[in-house]
């Protein structure tokens, strides 16, 4: 798969990437980070329904995306195939997986439930077949597969949530998703979504 | 393909079990079915009457997973018809 050059866009969000990591490491701990992807809201477990251990399967689900994502990235900027500035952009996005997952674990944990547990990065290795990396397009376009589904999983969970706030939240979790996915997609020199409402459905 | 890809594969891969079990030999297989997958107690107490995926019950499955067996995890939902169509016609393929 041909990249192309890496545009100005690519650039200026390296850039903005260096600013958001400069404000996580200003606002402190993980958890002021969970507390600021949850907008503060502390009475988030009030909100929930009768059956809250719902919402947390569903947190717990996507609590797995958010391991496999870290993970993922992690054997894309380890493969050694990926050069400057990309490698910088994918570390940065592992960045905001894990600010992703210490969110959710955070949440998990306020609402009673058990968070899941992340596995070794030789299972991640070998279910997402990182042995057929070649060179950086392989990478990203794993990478903005990956992308790509988790967005659509967030969007897909929406409805299945009792709370409006996890709700909230998925949608998001979404939005950072698709960050990612429009800036690999545009780093693989492949086209944008020519229509409207292309994502979740 | 093109919808499994993108509706299906944040989660799920062919041949390999990742946040949700592989799907190859997945149309005809017995609920929770996948020996080494981690199912959910609702997943594996409906698998244990021996009923098995067919397209009727994975189109069921699709459009609202919790309304077929309740207490699942999966709380994805495909909304469209068509894409629900099209993603079980693809599962069909896969041995």
């Amino acid at each position: 798969m041909q990249v192309q050059t890496l545009s100005s866009g690519i650039q200026s969000a390296v850039q903005n990437s260096s600013s958001r990591r400069a404000w996580l490491r200003t606002t402190g701990s993980l958890s002021a980070v969970a507390i600021a992807m949850l907008g503060g809201k502390e009475a988030l477990a009030q909100g929930m329904s009768a059956d809250p251990s719902k919402d947390v399967g569903i947190l717990n689900v996507a609590l797995g995306l958010e391991h496999e994502a870290i993970n993922a990235y992690q054997l894309g900027a380890g493969s050694g195939l990926l050069q400057k500035p990309v490698l910088d952009i994918a570390v940065s996005f592992q960045g905001h997986h894990k600010g992703h997952r210490d969110a959710l674990i955070a949440t998990i944990k306020k609402l009673g439930g058990n968070p899941v547990m992340e596995k070794t990065l030789d299972e991640y290795a070998k279910a997402l077949n990182a042995g057929a990396l070649k060179n950086q397009g392989d990478v990203l376009s794993l990478a903005a597969k990956l992308e790509m589904g988790a967005i659509n999983a967030y969007l897909g969970v929406i409805p299945a949530f009792a709370s409006k706030d996890l709700a909230q939240i998925a949608g998001r979790l979404a939005a950072d998703e698709t960050m990612h996915w429009t800036i690999l997609t545009n780093a693989l020199g492949r086209s944008l979504p020519t229509g409207a409402l292309s994502f979740g459905g | 393909m093109a919808v499994y890809e993108a509706k299906c594969s944040g989660c799920h891969s062919v041949d390999s079990n990742r946040i949700g079990p592989r799907h190859a030999g997945g149309v005809g297989r017995r609920i929770g079915g996948v020996q080494d997958f981690a199912y959910s107690a609702a997943l594996q107490k409906s698998g244990q009457s021996g009923k098995v995926w067919t397209r009727a019950l994975l189109t069921s499955w699709l459009t609202d997973p919790e309304a077929l067996i309740a207490g699942q995890s999966m709380g994805f939902r495909l909304g469209s018809e068509q894409e629900r169509s099209d993603v079980v016609a693809y599962l069909a393929t896969l041995r």
